[in-house]
Parts: C-alpha cells; sequence; structure tokens
C-alpha cells in the first residue's frame, strides 16, 4: 500500500470540478484532503471545461498541506481515459474511482495510471489511488478492492448509489448502512489502508450529522466525506482527543522514551508493561491532539 | 488552426469568465467586458492571447465576460473553448495544459 503511514484523513470536501469559486477557495477550510469531482458535479457537456479548470488550478493554487483528490469518471464513460491521463499529469495526490465493483477495475486503472505517468515524465508510483464503493457487489468486494493495488491509500462507502442499489434509502439510524460500512471498514484495516465514511446531506440536520460521525468515529473510520465546508469543525469537533486522553497519551509517550534511554525493551508504565497497541493509540491521539491545536509547542494541553 | 465552429465556454457566475470564440480574420481581436477592466484588462487579454497562440489560432473573434476570474480560470476557460471551436475536446492539447 502506498504511504499511508498515519496521515489524517478526517474529513475528505467535495468540490465541483467546473465551479472556479469553490475550487479556488477550497484550500481556505483546513479539509484533510479535498476531493475535486469531475463525475457526478460536472454535467455532460461540461466534462471538458471541468477537467480544464481542476488540472490548471492544480497547477498554480496553493492548497497547504490538503492531500488532494480527484474523482474522475467512471472506467465505463468516454471522459475516464483523458480524466486519468490529465490529472497524473496535472500530478494530483491521489486518483478516485468512483462505482468500483472488484479489485480487476483497480488494476486496470493502476495500468491507465501507470502509462500516464511514463507519458507525463512523472515519477512511477507517485499517483496514489482510492475506491468508492456504491454497489452491493462493491461491497462484497470490498476486501480484494482495498488489497489490489500498493497504490492504494484508501476506501470510501458512498451511500446513495448504494442504498439504491439495495433497494432501500437511507434513514436516520443508518441502520441500512451497518453491513457495508463495517465491511468497508475491515477491508480497509486489513490492507492497511483509510476507511472513509459517507457523505450526510442534511445541512438542516446539525445533530444527525453529529450522531452519524460519532458512530462512524466509534466504528474507526478514519474520517467522512464532507459536502460542505462547514462540516469540517463538526468533524474535527467530534475526532478531537479529550484532555483526559492527551495526559494518558503522553505518558505512554514519556513511558516509551523512559524505556529507550534506559535501553530497555519493555515499556512500562505504572508499574505496568505497555503494549504496542497502547503506544499506536497513544500516538495517533498525540496527532490528532496536535491537529486540532490541543497543544503548544512543547506538547502540553492548551485550556480552551 | 483553423476555428471550425463558433464556441461557449465558462459561465457568469463569480470568479468564472465565459468567453465565446468565432472565426476571424484580422488577428485576435478580444472584446473584453469586466468590472476590473481598468487594473486588469490588459493581464486577461495577454493570458487570452497566449493561450490561444500555443494552439496556432491565429485569427479569430473573441469576446469574453469576466467575473472575476483568476489566471488559471481564465486559461482552462480559453483552452476549453478553443478546443470547442476546434472540434478537438475529446482529444485535450497535452502540450498547452
Amino acid at each position: 500500500m502506498a504511504d499511508n503511514g498515519e496521515r489524517l484523513r478526517r474529513t475528505m470536501m467535495f468540490v465541483p470540478g467546473n465551479n472556479p469559486a469553490m475550487v479556488k477557495d477550497a484550500g481556505i477550510y483546513g479539509a484533510d484532503s479535498i476531493m475535486f469531482d469531475l463525475e457526478d458535479a460536472v454535467s455532460m457537456a461540461e466534462k471538458d471545461a471541468a477537467r480544464d479548470l481542476v488540472y490548471e488550478a492544480l497547477q498554480t493554487q496553493d492548497y497547504g498541506n490538503a492531500e488532494l483528490v480527484v474523482r474522475v469518471n467512471g472506467s465505463d464513460t468516454p471522459y475516464y481515459a483523458n480524466d486519468v491521463k490529465a490529472m497524473v499529469k496535472a500530478g494530483v495526490d491521489v486518483i478516485r474511482l468512483p462505482k468500483t465493483e472488484d479489485a480487476g477495475m483497480i488494476e486496470d486503472l493502476e495500468k491507465d495510471v501507470l502509462a500516464a505517468e511514463k507519458q507525463f515524465g512523472r515519477e512511477e508510483g507517485s499517483t496514489h489511488l482510492m475506491a468508492a464503493i456504491e454497489s452491493a457487489k462493491g461491497v462484497l468486494n470490498a476486501p480484494e478492492i482495498a488489497a489490489a493495488s500498493d497504490r492504494m491509500i484508501g476506501i470510501a462507502l458512498s451511500a446513495e448509489d448504494y442504498t439504491t442499489d439495495m433497494k432501500t434509502h437511507r434513514y436516520p439510524d443508518g441502520a441500512e448502512l451497518e453491513f457495508a460500512r463495517n465491511m468497508v471498514l475491515h477491508a480497509a484495516r486489513a490492507a492497511g489502508i483509510a476507511a472513509f465514511d459517507t457523505v450526510f446531506t442534511n445541512m438542516d440536520d446539525p445533530e444527525g450529522f453529529y450522531r452519524e460521525t460519532r458512530y462512524i468515529h466509534q466504528l474507526g473510520f478514519d474520517g467522512k466525506s464532507l459536502v460542505n465546508p462547514r462540516q469540517i469543525a463538526m468533524v474535527n469537533k467530534v475526532y478531537e482527543p479529550t484532555e483526559k486522553e492527551i495526559e494518558n497519551a503522553k505518558n505512554v509517550i514519556n513511558a516509551i522514551e523512559e524505556a529507550r534511554r534506559k535501553g530497555s525493551g519493555v515499556i512500562s508504565m505504572n508499574g505496568q508493561m505497555v503494549d504496542r497497541p497502547v503506544v499506536m493509540r497513544a500516538q495517533r491521539v498525540m496527532k490528532l491532539a496536535k491537529a486540532s491545536n490541543l497543544l503548544d509547542e512543547e506538547g502540553n494541553y492548551i485550556e480552551k | 488552426m483553423e476555428i471550425k465552429q463558433t464556441a461557449v465556454a465558462g459561465t457568469l457566475e463569480s470568479s468564472d469568465i465565459q468567453i465565446m470564440l468565432s472565426k476571424g480574420n484580422d488577428g485576435i481581436q478580444i472584446d473584453l467586458e469586466s468590472d476590473v477592466k481598468k487594473q486588469f484588462g490588459d493581464q486577461i487579454e495577454s493570458v487570452i492571447t497566449e493561450t490561444l497562440k500555443k494552439f496556432d489560432i491565429d485569427n479569430a473573434k473573441v469576446k469574453a465576460v469576466d467575473k472575476g476570474a483568476l489566471d488559471c480560470v481564465i486559461k482552462a476557460r480559453t483552452i476549453a473553448v478553443a478546443q470547442r471551436a476546434l472540434k478537438t475536446a475529446d482529444q485535450p492539447a497535452w502540450e498547452v495544459l
């Protein structure tokens, strides 16, 4: 899998690819990932113009540290080949394939991306991939999709198409998505890549948005796809560690440091052995705390 | 290259520029409408002209309505309208992008 290290991917904001105002401002909201959309947000007649616009914006605009993702049109459309070539040439971080049904689609995409990297003289392997799962077949094949390529950085559940495929629709309690969410999440974890939850489109229901975000946070998702920049702060709030969690994580980190100084392979804290999962959780808590601006330069908790 | 048909790209929304390109026979003639024409008119026209030249378009009439577009947007819309006018929109001009 591609450099998945421990990059935070709490928020992936959708940006319609043919809207200059939104494309130009996409970097100011602090999203961990920005996803420029060439697919559903762009009408058939404007596919070429959107591709040109996203390409030129990627050449010139400063999106800070955000991971830059482009959702290309599906491989069954006439736009797919040019979308992939243009975005590889533009040097985008990640290409997101919509409606992924099986590992073969990712393998084909990988070939197309590699060919484009060669054609435009980009470093081979520098373009990462992710898959959107939008059907029953995709959900059942999620494990093989997630593991289909070393370039894969994540998979995302896309609930609108999925619920239609399942002959249902979205409900406030999300029971209809339970199986799909767990499949996508397990597939991602087994492959060592990120898992993104689906969008929540009702901007008039912040309570529902918080409920859903807390739920997917509890399950273990890396983050959520978003349609509105207002949702970024809301997701970050849910992912923000508590003061107690930070204190605990700091103690673990200090214990590691102490063990290292003593040359001891075993880390102990309060007389108890600290094992690897605890260390990894602590490191993630510290990373989240830093991203949430809860730490000063010396790593101390900042009272709000 | 010869313009094959009149084409339009871009919208009249904020931060965009709408460009119409049609056949001409007296160089590149630009009719620009913009609230910031006084400050940025020359810059906008030069981005359009430079981009058209990369397509070897030497004669054309351009009608542009600017709504505060950045240079990258002006370039993107000019590329789109040029490829539509040349009927090559399905074969992106990689050397121009």
